[in-house]
């Protein structure tokens, strides 16, 4: 099956305004930074944005964030962008905070066909308010329940035309529970090979996640705290 | 003299057993790792999705693919091993973690802690920190006994939106290593070398138990 697609725009050929997506990505590192910026240069608006982060003022979702184009944010961490927390605090945008290993398996619920699940993580916080809690072997635990989402986007570091994906390093982070839990993905890889290429035994996200696949261009891979040591 | 940051960071490092598996977290937290003592093997795993991490890179080696929780170029050392976010959390959830070091707005006598949310202020979120407070076996605060307008951090109850109930066990500050008392309120432990009984009493809003004896911080 070849799903490769021409580029960011026939990969996210369908997205309408008011849709919810899933955008890979830990900071922005393995981020889909063409996606981002073809939805940024797009009419699309009132989206549902489900990302750990929501990018730096002038990049990745911050890109969007600038345009008014998102709805809703549902992330764990928005420390670095100013814009954000300014649309947030003044009642702009609407936000779901919700802790990263929640919010990580609860995309990983969304592809597996798990509905809901019992975690330690919130109990006790205002994280918990409003949802079932129960006691397992006499620890409390909160009820969260799995996402639905019209799209997830994601980055890959490299990729085959059956839409097989391998992640580089950290860049890996939210990526593939995100790919398997879209009812469309699109990924975007730094490489895209012939099927054949790519070791079967090396594969993240097998490609029965994919439905379109294309290999991005000059790709920025903005680094947010360069931090370095000097040379003995 | 009180500790400062690092002073803090190498009381902690004294916690660190061989064999540990440890998440540390964004700032103070961070400096543990310089401090390992030697002779011992432990592995610090960020929740970003990688276990081994190493030190920062050398000038013009960073890789924008490779970072740790707090955004920051690292290098991983031999041994080490990237995973996704799911995984990683099942690490920190199923205690596969040893030791967890984070800093703290707040913490109350009973072991609450409070450190993602002032509302109307300041909302960043909460990151990976409710995951790892509400799981690890054995959770360190690492923060200043005091805030910026001088108000007591140890409290009887936390003010600010909670990140986990009952979960720290060790705090240590500036002025003392202080444990949470299974029935609730802060035993002095140490204290930072010149630094008072008095002046952690003064300083510690929460209920504040004081053995008869009390060592002085040796980093």
């Amino acid at each position: 099956m070849n799903k490769s697609v021409a580029g960011p725009k026939e990969a996210l050929k369908g997205i309408t305004s008011g849709m919810t997506l899933m955008l890979g990505g830990f900071g922005l590192c393995g981020i889909p930074e063409a996606c981002i910026k073809a939805l940024s240069e797009s009419n699309v608006t009132d989206l549902t944005c489900i990302s750990n982060n929501a990018g730096v003022d002038d990049f990745g979702l911050g890109l969007l964030l600038k345009k008014k184009q998102i709805r809703k944010m549902i992330s764990s961490y928005v420390g670095e962008n100013k814009e954000f927390e300014r649309q947030m605090l003044s009642g702009e945008l609407e936000v779901e905070l919700i802790p990263q290993g929640t919010l990580a398996e609860r995309c990983r619920a969304t592809g597996a066909g798990i509905p809901a699940f019992f975690t330690p993580a919130g109990y006790g916080t205002e994280v918990a308010e409003g949802k079932e809690v129960r006691e397992f072997g006499g620890k409390m635990y909160v009820m969260e329940r799995a996402f639905e989402a019209d799209f997830a986007i994601v980055k890959a570091w490299k990729g085959d035309t059956e839409g097989n994906l391998i992640y580089k390093a950290t860049a890996r982070n939210f990526n593939p529970m995100m790919a398997a839990a879209g009812k469309i993905t699109a990924a975007e890889v730094e490489e895209l090979v012939p099927a054949g290429e790519l070791d079967p035994n090396a594969i993240h996200t097998p490609g029965i996640f994919v439905q379109r696949i294309f290999q991005g261009e000059n790709y920025e891979k903005r680094i947010e705290q360069r931090t370095v040591r000097p040379r003995a | 003299m009180a500790l400062d940051k690092e002073g803090i960071a190498k009381r902690i490092a004294k916690e660190l057993q061989d064999g540990f598996y440890v998440n540390l977290g964004i700032g103070i937290p961070t400096l543990v790792a310089n401090y390992v003592p030697e002779g011992i093997s432990v592995e610090f795993q960020s929740e970003n999705g990688v276990l081994g991490m190493g030190p920062f890179p050398y000038e013009g080696e960073e890789d924008a693919d490779l970072i740790n929780a707090g955004k920051q170029t690292i290098t991983v050392k031999d041994g080490a091993s990237f995973f996704d976010s799911a995984t990683s959390f099942a690490m920190i959830r199923g205690r596969h973690v040893q030791l967890t070091v984070l800093g703290a707005m707040e913490v109350s006598e009973n072991g609450d802690i409070a450190n993602w949310k002032i509302p109307g202020l300041m909302v960043k979120g909460m990151g990976g920190a409710m995951d790892l407070v509400a799981s690890a076996e054995n959770i360190i605060v690492a923060m200043t006994h005091t805030n910026k307008k001088g108000e007591s951090k140890l409290l009887p109850e936390c003010k600010l939106p909670l990140t986990g109930v009952g979960c720290v066990k060790r705090i240590v500050t500036d002025l003392a290593v202080l444990d949470i008392a299974p029935e609730g309120g802060f035993v002095l432990r140490e204290l930072a070398p010149g630094v008072t009984v008095d002046e952690v009493k003064e300083k510690t809003a929460g209920k504040l138990i004081i053995p008869d004896e009390v060592e002085e911080v040796r980093v």
